[in-house]
């Protein structure tokens, strides 16, 4: 059996087996055996416990307490509850946690890509005597584990009275989104076209200009993908976000939500409803940014 | 046209207003004459000096954000310090409370279960999955169904880890949880657990959060990792009569080994410094059976004021985190000259 499909596999184009994204523009399917489908049903039915989760929360957050009692998780909401998202989002006054959350992440984004640029221009394009070194001082900063960095930061935010602020964290992850971003577009920088580079320089561009008016745009697809990234890591911390936000009022959405656990007020579904919004924030950057992602998941494992 | 000295004067003042040449047309002008007679006599490390203004934001928040709060943390290791009178020396105290501690390697054997459920589970699935979906689902079935089901085991991994957490955390929750629940209905009321709750299920439900979580990454690295793949090879190997698995571990996984390098480095790091999950389902307990390094320190620096110890372990944790990414890199690095070699 094995070898019969791969003797078809021969017969097929060469295109399809390098763009797997597209084979459904080819037209021709090979035959499906009866193992191709057991082994579909298994790589389904990992893909369905993968899923279930998300679809009990959203199930779940749509039912009132009795009905869940009554009918357990599995059914669908008799009627359609929305108390528990409601008593939530009044709960832990959800829109300011939102801003919080975009607040940072959208400034940490930009920043760190503003920090990386310059960091990358003097590493890839300026080539100066010790890059080597200074990149490999940023790799350290972008593996080192943040507890160890943990009590010295919330020492001297304390001292600088930015301890429960969110610019604390906004300054933070600057620094660590910028660290990667100095790594990754180092080694982007560094195969930038010289040709380009002189011929700015002949036409009488300053450095600064060619910084702005050469090397950013021409790399603006990168920075588009790091911009998103830094945006959506950002968002999703959780150890210096609940350790340096302490107050109420500038928490961030996954700390307010996992801080909120323990309580014993909620009841299941408006527990189920917490997860709910929680998942949905980061699903609506997914469907947005899909492209930007799928592009960034896989060359930042190549490079 | 000036003399040479001159050009590597006004260069040099140039370069070090460069933030404000943008703004000013004309000294933008003189700069360029300057470049271009300078360039003949051949002031290529001048050329280069003027690019450190750059790196100057970036190395002071580096410096004030990393540097010294790392130097700090180390010096705190060696201290007795409870925050709020000033740090005692005392030199390798903590280290030796360290080594003895039971807790903490009982935290570092926790360590392992992670690098079970977010490196070593994930990556021997995802090779198997990613290499099905591309060779055997894109094929037969259509790349839309491949690429639909790629999406959907990358869905945890969009989530904060600690809601990723809460969501199965609420399946699992011990008296009225999604997953007791469907128990007691199948009729299976014994099976039925505080799984999250118990020492000896606390841990393992914790990494199946993790594997949950982590499985899409390495699938859709490894999918991308296989347009590499010449089908060539495969062809050559069907006619040799290799079956798929043989192909699949000959040709496949010594091409994307690159990648699997990747994904079992960035994942064991991830791994080693596991906190949200731990944090949000069972801080953890019961007991010690979920503890974890980071977590350990967290308590130890705001729950136990014993931040002199919390550094200390946030050190080692640290250590551990270094020596495996230079374990990894040389690997790899050798590896890649094996493979030149041939």
């Amino acid at each position: 059996m094995v070898m019969t499909h791969s003797t078809r596999r021969s017969a097929r184009p060469k295109a399809s087996l390098e763009r797997p994204e597209s084979p459904f523009k080819i037209r021709r399917k090979t035959r499906r055996t009866v193992s191709d489908w057991v082994i579909l049903g298994i790589v389904v039915g990992i893909a369905v416990i993968v899923a279930a989760p998300f679809y009990l929360i959203i199930i779940n957050s749509f039912k009132s307490p009795e009905d869940y009692a009554e009918n357990g998780p599995l059914q669908f909401p008799v009627t359609p509850y929305f108390d528990g998202i409601i008593a939530f989002w009044n709960r832990v006054n959800f829109p300011l946690k939102l801003w919080n959350s975009f607040l940072i992440s959208g400034t940490v984004a930009v920043a760190a890509v503003i920090i990386s640029v310059l960091n990358a221009y003097v590493i890839g394009i300026g080539k100066v005597k010790g890059r080597t070194w200074i990149v490999v001082v940023f790799l350290i900063a972008n593996i080192l584990p943040q507890e160890v960095l943990l009590y010295p930061l919330y020492f001297i935010f304390k001292a600088v009275s930015l301890y429960d602020s969110v610019w604390s964290v906004i300054i933070i992850f600057t620094v660590f989104q910028a660290a990667f971003g100095t790594y990754l577009l180092s080694s982007v920088y560094g195969t930038f076209p010289k040709e380009i580079l002189e011929a700015a320089a002949i036409d009488g561009a300053s450095r600064w200009k060619i910084l702005w008016r050469v090397v950013v745009p021409i790399s603006r697809p990168t920075l588009s993908v790091l911009l998103v990234f830094f945006f959506i890591w950002t968002w999703n911390e959780f150890l210096i976000p609940l350790a340096f936000l302490t107050s109420n009022d500038n928490q961030t959405v996954p700390v307010a939500i996992a801080t909120l656990q323990g309580d014993r007020i909620l009841d299941i579904t408006t527990t189920s409803a917490s997860a709910l919004l929680g998942v949905l924030p980061t699903i609506i950057f997914f469907l947005i940014f899909q492209r930007t992602l799928a592009r960034g998941i896989t060359a930042g494992a190549v490079k | 046209m000036e003399t040479g000295h001159n050009d590597k004067e006004s260069r040099l003042s140039g370069e070090h207003r460069a933030p404000r040449a943008g703004s000013h047309p004309l000294r933008s002008v003189t700069s360029v004459n300057a470049s271009r007679s300078s360039r003949k006599i051949g002031s290529r490390p001048l050329e280069r000096a003027g690019y450190w203004f750059y790196l100057v934001p970036g190395f002071v928040l580096l410096t004030a954000i990393v540097i010294i709060p790392l130097c700090w943390n180390i010096y705190l290791s060696f201290t007795s310090y409870r925050g709020i009178r000033p740090p005692v020396w005392i030199g390798l105290g903590n280290w030796q409370r360290l080594v003895s501690d039971a807790q903490f390697w009982t935290a570092f054997i926790n360590s392992v279960a992670m690098i079970i459920a977010m490196v070593i589970i994930p990556t021997v699935l995802g090779l198997v999955i990613g290499a099905v979906l591309f060779d055997l689902i894109a094929r037969k079935f259509g790349g839309k169904t491949a690429a639909f089901l790629r999406a959907t085991y990358y869905l945890p991994q969009i989530l904060p880890i600690a809601v990723a957490a809460i969501l199965v955390g609420w399946i699992l929750r011990p008296d009225d949880g999604a997953l007791n629940h469907i128990l007691s209905r199948l009729g299976l009321p014994n099976l039925e657990h505080n799984w999250l709750g118990s020492p000896d299920t606390a841990l393992s439900s914790i990494m199946v959060v993790m594997i949950w979580v982590q499985l899409g990454y390495p699938v859709v690295i490894f999918m991308a990792a296989l347009q590499r793949v010449d089908p060539e090879l495969y062809e050559a190997a069907d006619l040799d009569g290799a079956n798929w698995f043989q192909r699949f571990t000959a040709i496949s996984i010594s091409i994307i080994r690159p990648e699997i390098y990747v994904v079992t480095l960035t994942c064991t790091i991830a791994a080693l410094k596991v906190f949200g999950p731990i944090y949000t389902l069972t801080r953890g307990g019961p007991g010690t059976s979920t503890i974890v390094p980071s977590f350990y320190s967290y308590i130890q620096f705001f729950k136990n004021q014993q931040v002199g110890y919390g550094a200390t372990i946030a050190t080692a944790l640290t250590l551990v985190i270094l020596l495996v990414a230079i374990f990894f890199i040389r690997a790899q690095h050798r590896s890649e000259q094996q493979e030149g070699a041939r």
